[in-house]
């Protein structure tokens, strides 16, 4: 009898399999079909949702809160929307701490202000605790959010384009670090904070129609999200290994636990497809926000086949996959 | 040939074997620690998972290995507690934090990682940590080689040599090669230097020495002090290289001293003989008789979200490598 | 098959250290490396430091690419 494994919901390949098995085979209809971060629907709405299950709940840098807020946010932002309107569902096991709660709350509130987007419903059930392995009782949140989309602005995954540069905001791997490291007792100690940060603002202060694809790399990482695109426009990415910026503790932390930054979730850090006249203006406007002042051109669409590659610092080119279940800390 | 599966990793993940010239080849060893340790090994393992109250401690790198029926991953799912530890010594805090349960740590590894066990193992008899135990299921780096150089069917010129089994070892332990050896770093320029100092070697006219192209943490006496940690606690025994075979002193099992330490005679498991997955080519992949594509189920049945064979699965086998890196 | 990372030894208290890897810190057991001193680099695998690292042979390597 075959079960969900966590693999299944990591973001790599795994995960796409199941939820185009069971999921989008059952509820396929063309919009859906597009399977960017928002749906795009009547004409000029964003339209998206997200559960949140982070553990631990607190965590350096933020909480399920303030996640469940700006992946959401991030969402519409990335399909070049204004976000407008969320939703918030809560699913609480018994025990749960009144004042965690309360807490979370405020997060979501504060998050939302500077975001500017409103909570306008929602919905709250208590569940029985599981116990067992996890014997601290769970949160669990789903956001879901309304955005309107500019006139001329056509943002999708299936918008690259051979010449197009692609601009990263900024450093990558800190928020699965921080989160790892949060949730091991792997005993390091040091600045690993979660990148937690809602992209709306830093989005708009760039966007025009010559921006063809965004894409915050949230599970799976840099790479999952690079392959997507790939395979949803068509088109060849090549990267360069020089220009993605990690923090040297992050690094530090990744050689450590034998894992790739790559492949290593970011929640405040995004990807740019932008027509090639237009990049470095793009790149500029970026700089200048307090969010991207790592931002850099970490490479171009070519003509050629469909796929991911990253030109290594001693000058080969190999291919870049995403990864197949859960990135696990190794010792070999 | 590389012997160390983390060169095999940076290897690939650099592309070297696209910039090197058509008359250098490079094949990878069994230096993938988790895929050569045998199935019926990992099955009982795994079997200890669904012991009550026992807590199953290991390196990420086990995790996800397909037993005979099933692997840690999947026993987690279903309810048993495993949990990844960063260092050995984390058990002991385990054990401490539960002294009504039973940690167990599956010792795979190479003579890199024997060492920290050995001493994770003096310090558990120091605190009296009687709920601490581990699988032994270590191997030794020059008895294979000894076993690879002999074998028919193995063709090398040259080996670049593992670099941090070779911290604690020492170049001395390659005395007994008989074709050129480099102890190599892990950067893609160690590595390409390796393979320069090694071309050079090739058909020099004394028998030349093993040579350390990893001068910053390589010594020809390698690292005396946990040689000494390490034999303290556990003696060579014969031992069974998964595709490869039995190799006489290649394995590590507890001196009678520290057996209450050993997780196989504590609880008494029984190794089931296993049998090979069909049409796997783990074996001859290991030997660097064959390359990753080369085998039939590569890619095709054999994938990372469905491994067949224990080279697919350790992020450090070749065919893991292949698949994810590309030929390159 | 071992991944051991450079860090350097920032205190030492009997048989244990702390070490930092580029502002990564973790306690590091000395057990396998007597003789290290505060101020030493070390290679650190599962928690233990099992080799002192020549900080100058290592730069050596780099230099010899970084040249050409």
């Amino acid at each position: 009898m075959a079960i969900i494994e966590l693999s299944h919901g990591s973001g790599g390949n795994k995960a796409r399999n199941i939820i185009k098995d069971i999921f989008i085979s059952r509820f396929s209809n063309p919009i859906l079909n597009i399977l960017d971060d928002s749906a795009c629907v009547e004409g000029d709405l964003a339209f998206t949702t997200d559960s949140f299950v982070v553990e631990p709940v607190f965590f350096p840098g933020g909480d399920i809160g303030k996640l469940s807020v700006c992946g959401t946010v991030n969402d519409l932002a990335m399909k070049g929307a204004k976000p407008l309107y969320l939703s918030a569902s809560f699913i609480i096991e018994e025990g749960f701490e009144m004042d965690d709660l309360g807490k979370i709350a405020s997060s979501m509130a504060k998050t939302a202000k500077e975001a500017g987007v409103l909570i306008v419903t929602g919905d709250t059930k208590v569940v029985d605790r599981r116990g067992g392995l996890k014997p601290a009782p769970q949160i669990y949140i789903t956001t879901a959010g309304i955005g309107k989309i500019p006139k001329d602005i056509d943002v999708s995954s299936k918008n690259a384009t051979p010449g197009d540069a692609i601009i990263l905001s900024g450093t990558i791997a800190d928020h699965g670090v921080s989160i790892m490291n949060a949730r091991n007792d792997f005993g390091f100690k040091g600045d690993l904070k979660s990148d937690c940060a809602s992209l709306n603002g830093i989005v708009e202060a760039f966007l025009s129609k010559d921006v063809r694809v965004l894409r915050d790399p949230t599970r799976g990482g840099l790479a999952a999200s690079l392959n997507e695109i790939a395979k949803t426009s068509k088109v060849s990415i090549v990267i360069e290994e020089d220009k993605i910026p990690v923090l040297p503790q992050v690094k530090a932390a990744c050689d450590l636990l034998g894992l790739d930054p790559l492949h290593v979730a970011n929640e405040g850090k995004f990807v740019a497809f932008v027509r090639q006249s237009s990049a470095d203006k793009a790149l500029k406007k970026i700089k200048t926000h307090k969010l991207g002042k790592n931002a850099s051109i970490l490479g171009f669409v070519e003509k050629g086949a469909t796929g991911v590659s990253i030109k290594t610092r001693v000058g080969s080119l190999r291919p870049l996959g995403m990864l197949e279940g859960e990135q696990l800390p190794r010792i070999c | 040939m590389e012997v160390c599966g983390t060169h095999t990793v940076a290897i690939s993940k650099n592309g070297l074997r696209s910039l090197l010239p058509p008359n250098i080849r490079l094949f990878s060893g069994p230096g993938c620690p988790v895929c050569v340790t045998p199935q019926a090994e990992i099955d009982a393992s795994i079997e200890l998972a669904k012991r009550p109250k026992t807590i199953i401690t290991t390196f990420g790198d086990m995790i996800r290995v397909p037993g005979t029926r099933t692997s840690l991953e999947k026993e987690k799912a279903e309810g048993s507690d495993v949990r990844v530890v960063y260092s050995p010594l984390d058990c002991l805090d385990i054990a401490k934090k539960e002294p009504e349960k039973e940690i167990v740590f599956i010792g795979v590894g190479f003579e890199t990682t024997s060492p920290a066990i050995a001493a994770t193992v003096l310090k558990a008899k120091e605190e009296k940590a009687h709920n601490f135990s581990v699988i032994p299921a270590f191997k030794l780096i020059p008895p294979a080689l000894q076993a690879l150089t002999g074998a028919k069917d193995v063709r090398v010129d040259g080996f670049i040599l593992p670099g941090h089994v070779s911290t604690i070892i020492g170049a001395d332990a390659y005395g007994f090669l008989e074709i050129p050896g480099v102890i190599a770093g892990f950067e893609a320029e160690d590595i390409l230097e390796a393979i320069r100092m090694i071309a050079k070697l090739i058909g020099a006219r004394n028998r030349p020495p093993v040579q350390i192209q990893y001068k910053s943490v390589v010594k020809p006496e390698g690292n005396p002090a946990a040689l000494k940690v390490l034999y303290e606690v556990f003696e060579p025994s014969d031992s069974n290289w998964r595709g490869i075979g039995t190799i006489k002193g290649s394995g590590l099992v507890f001196r009678d001293k520290y057996r209450d330490f050993d997780a196989l005679k504590k609880f008494d498991v029984k190794m089931r003989s296993a049998k090979e997955p069909a049409g796997c080519s783990c074996g001859s992949i290991l030997k660097g008789v064959k390359t990753p594509p080369e085998c039939k189920l590569f890619g095709k049945k054999c994938t990372p979200e469905y491994p067949v064979g224990p080279c697919m699965v350790s992020s450090e086998g070749a065919c893991s490598a292949y698949y994810k890196y590309g030929n390159n | 098959m071992c991944l051991a990372i450079p860090g350097k030894v920032e205190s030492i208290s009997g048989d244990s250290s702390e070490v930092n890897f580029s502002g990564l810190k973790r306690t590091v057991s000395l057990k396998l490396l007597p003789g290290v001193k505060t101020g030493d680099y070390v290679l650190v695998h599962a928690g233990f430091a099992i080799q002192t690292v020549d900080k100058h042979a290592a730069k050596k390597t780099l230099k010899l690419f970084k040249g050409l």
